[in-house]
């Protein structure tokens, strides 16, 4: 019996995990899919969002806030990546610097610091592979690129430090409320804990269903993405985003904190909620789009597109509340989803709380994890003190982002531990390079193998069903 | 700090082939560096013959290509540290590097050859829409997983793209027991050798679709099936066209990228049209003392002219470290004309003779290659038939260099009709 068990190991689930491992309790967090992190959370626009977009009062402008000014902390703390190097909104016309003007409002009135409108020649001056069509632009130094699967894992990583069990590959189908305690089944397992909190995404309106709770509908909306090789990662410095309309912030284009440029996404609402496929439209409307906002975009340097699907609620703001006894839910979270995580599990231990929860602080409890890409940015000597120790950091397996055999194996032992290739890749970045995996994935297939002590055609790319060979050669 | 007269980036057909040349030419102190744990490089998966016809005599395996240079460089004692990964050359010659023995150390050269040879283009890089399941390989990786590891990663398969690692994967996963339903291709001809299309598709009955691209991937976990559609003059689908085809596995062979990112943290100037250094006859990059061969330079058909290139190479670097470079004042542009993609050298001087290697951009029949020098042709030579598949070259004599009036010549094609 867990006293709590939150559904969905996103950056939601996984912040909220860590938030409850620092108190004297037994928490388990379930994922339907092989690894964390694997819905919106590893394929978003990866900002911190100042919060000059969500409407006064609303959850979103409190959460985002609140969510942005914790995030430094909790970015250090977990040993992830963050870099504040502010958002520009571009107006290329007099209309357009009208809504310039309603979010400098709105975004005052949220309490965002240091929002001011600057002319042609500052943003040009800033940016200068902006279009010189470009006329005005919302400056908000306290934008900030973080890497959003990173902060997830190690948010997860943390709670698991501390205690917090990840059952993977379990898909929950029932729920049942047994009085003093949920039951949750996949079909074939079953988990008992006395509090449940949803945080399951897209499928966040189907979990609340499950307890009755029909109130909100959430509908997948498709965001397509191009990633562009490293050596354009400076082109921008600041992230840049178009003046958002109904369907959101539209087509961005952003340095990420691992040095690559990302332009997208797109945004087209659609009805399967597992369809995380690109189109050519899609593809075509990001590149029109990048061709606007700055000059000579590096189109021809695309390593890889990707999608993604947005929870967005009918509700117009994020569905946290108590619907029924011991039961929170976390749902619907779109953008500013990511900004607002650390924001969201201190309101969710909240409501718990109010549920009944009884909470008392851990006295172990270690906040801190160690960075996983803490081998990459140390000197030639502190490698080498390394290497001498375990001669697989000398080893190295992915030529493109330079990863050692070490930070490999690291990834496989460490939680949350990576048993597939994919979580391999989100951990250490073999494969993320310009060669996307061509020269490294057979040796990381063969670590796999080893490691986890299974034959090397069992190894999958992302869990069952995805198995990467077929059988031994005759 | 290692001290070292020359260090060779890169053990594979190009690195050995420049590092035995120099130490022929005297170089004692070579240090030649590579991240696999053995020599030999790429060829070691290229398990197929038809490498060295032109250079041997002889049909060999890849293995067995590699082993012609691999023994050479055991008996000439050239070091070599296998394992090790270069991270950073400098225009000054130091190359940093790690490996397990010896952790991050740097070596100062007098003298860097740079051979790292290329990638695969990737899925990523064409843009193709849908899903991305497991299933999706270059045709390099593939013929990893099944000639080095023994593990089949496709039964039913998709190749896009006609390059030679395409045309000598479908035959053998085809040998493996595998179906290759199709090789489409963009382009309306192939980019791959006459003799691999004949080998490696007619002879098993594998249907090559020309001007034919892959337009969408499906499948969750696995590749479940591509479509593919005919293309139009301008390379776009044309719709109607598309065709689903169930498979379970696609490869990709839509050409090789040389690896100059070393070459970039060297200051070196590279072609944008051949991805790779410019260099001089003696393959010199715009660094003097770092020179370049072999797939990293440019992208060639045949192992047997990245030997040839990487001896150049290697004796022009020799030469460099012994202070015996003969430059001649007479340094001539080469400029690629109509039908020629890029020529390599990409500058040539009148110290001696040089073959000028090419590409043509598209399939031509009874063509000329003309080297111009303004209006005066300075060569002609007839040619029945070329494709952009296969490296074409001409050999500029000293005396035709030291003929030429400014500081330019084209290369070029005149078609009949």
């Amino acid at each position: 019996m867990f006293d709590v068990a939150i559904i969905g190991a996103g950056v939601v689930g996984g912040m909220i995990a860590r938030k409850l491992s620092g108190y004297d309790l037994s928490i388990c967090l379930v994922e339907k899919e092989s690894d964390v992190a694997m819905g919106a959370t590893k394929a978003n626009s990866a900002i911190i969002h100042a919060g000059f977009d969500a409407v006064p009062g609303s959850l979103k402008a409190k959460l985002n806030v609140r969510g942005s000014v914790m995030m430094e902390t909790v970015a250090r703390e977990l040993g992830v990546k963050y870099r504040r190097n502010g958002s520009m909104v571009l107006a290329f016309n007099d209309e357009e610097k009208v809504t310039l003007e309603t979010l400098l409002e709105r975004g005052e009135k949220n309490g965002v610091e240091g929002l001011r409108i600057i002319d042609s020649d500052e943003l040009h001056q800033l940016e200068p592979r902006i279009a010189d069509e470009v006329k005005y632009a919302l400056l908000a130094p306290t934008g900030a690129i973080i890497c959003p699967y990173e902060l997830a894992i190690a948010a997860v990583g943390n709670a698991m430090d501390n205690g917090c069990e990840l059952k993977t590959e379990f898909n929950v189908k029932s729920i049942s409320d047994k009085g003093d305690h949920y039951l949750i089944s996949d079909g074939k397992n079953e988990i008992s804990a006395r509090f449940v909190v949803n945080c399951a995404g897209v499928h966040s309106d189907d979990i609340a269903a499950l307890v009755g709770d029909s109130s909100f509908t959430v509908t997948p909306r498709r965001g397509e993405y191009m990633l562009v090789d490293k050596e354009f990662g400076c082109v921008v410095d600041h992230t840049l985003f178009r003046v958002p309309s109904k369907m959101g912030k539209g087509i961005l284009v952003s340095p990420t904190v691992d040095g690559n440029l990302l332009l997208g996404p797109t945004s087209e609402d659609i009805e399967d909620k597992s369809d995380v496929s690109t189109t050519a439209s899609g593809l075509d409307t990001i590149l029109t789009s990048v061709y606007e906002t700055i000059k000579n975009p590096p189109s021809r340097s695309v390593i890889t597109s990707f999608c993604g699907l947005r929870s967005t609620p009918d509700t117009g703001d994020f569905v946290i509340n108590i619907p029924a006894d011991r039961f929170v839910n976390a749902a619907g979270i779109e953008s500013p989803g990511l900004s607002s995580s650390p924001a969201i599990a201190e309101y969710v231990a909240e409501l718990l709380c109010d549920a009944g929860l009884v909470m008392e602080k851990k006295e172990n409890y270690n906040p801190i994890r160690e960075p996983s890409h803490k081998f990459r940015e140390m000197s030639p000597e502190e490698k080498n003190r390394f290497i001498a120790e375990n001669p697989a950091y000398g080893r190295y397996i992915c030529r493109c982002e330079e990863v050692s055999e070490g930070e490999i194996i690291s990834a496989i032992h460490t939680n949350p531990p990576a048993r597939d290739l994919d979580a391999v890749k989100r951990r250490t970045r073999s494969g993320m390079g310009r060669c996307q995996g061509g020269f490294c994935s057979p040796s990381i297939v063969s670590i796999l193998s080893r490691e986890l002590g299974i034959p090397f055609e069992k190894v999958t790319k992302n869990g069952e069903g995805s198995i990467i060979n077929f059988e031994r050669t005759k | 700090m290692i001290k070292a007269d020359l260090a060779i980036i890169g053990a594979g057909p190009a690195g050995m082939s420049a590092a035995v040349a120099a130490r022929k030419k005297g170089i004692e102190s070579i240090l030649l560096l590579d991240r696999n744990p053995f020599l030999g490089g790429i060829l070691e998966q290229c398990i197929h013959n038809g490498f060295g016809l032109h250079k041997f005599k002889e049909e060999l395996t890849g293995p067995e290509y590699a082993y012609k240079y691999s023994k050479q460089v055991e008996e000439l004692g050239i070091e070599y540290k296998l394992g090790t990964m270069v991270l950073d050359v400098t225009p000054d010659k130091t190359v940093t590097a790690v490996n397990e023995r010896d952790g991050v150390f740097s070596v100062q050269a007098k003298a860097v050859i740079l051979a790292m040879g290329c990638r695969e283009r990737s899925r990523g890089a064409l843009n193709i829409s849908g899903t991305r399941p497991a299933g999706i390989f270059t045709a390099g990786t593939a013929q990893k997983y099944v000639n080095i590891d023994g593990y089949l990663p496709g039964k039913k398969v998709v190749i896009l793209g006609s390059g030679d690692i395409g045309l000598i994967m479908a035959r053998r996963m085809t040998l493996e027991g595998s179906k290759v339903e199709a090789v489409c291709e963009l382009m309306p001809y192939s980019g791959g050798l006459t003799r691999n299309i004949v080998q490696c598709l007619d002879d098993f009955g594998i249907p090559l679709l020309l001007s034919h691209t892959v337009t969408k991937i499906h499948g969750d976990k696995r590749v479940t099936g591509v479509t593919i559609c005919e293309v139009d003059d301008n390379r776009r689908p044309i719709p109607g066209k598309e065709r689903y085809i169930e498979c379970d596995t696609l490869l990709l062979s839509v050409g090789l990228i040389p690896e100059n990112e070393l070459s970039k943290k060297a200051s070196v100037t590279l072609d944008p049209i051949t991805s790779g250094a410019v260099v001089n006859g003696n393959r010199e990059t715009t660094v003097p003392g770092i020179f370049a061969c072999g797939n990293v330079l440019h992208v060639h058909d045949l192992v047997d002219f990245v030997s040839d290139e990487a001896e150049i190479a290697g004796n022009a670097a020799a030469d460099y470290i012994m202070g015996k470079n003969v430059q001649s004042s007479k340094r001539i542009k080469l400029s690629a004309g109509f039908g020629v993609r890029y020529t390599v050298p990409q500058i040539v001087d009148a110290a001696e003779d040089t073959k000028v290697f090419f590409r043509v951009t598209d399939v031509f029949r009874k063509a000329k290659i003309l080297v111009k020098d303004g209006d005066r042709t300075v060569l002609s030579l007839k040619r029945e038939h070329c494709a952009p598949g296969e490296m074409e070259s001409v050999l500029l004599k000293k005396t035709d260099i030291e003929s030429i009036a400014g500081d330019n010549i084209d290369i070029l094609l005149e078609v009949e009709e």
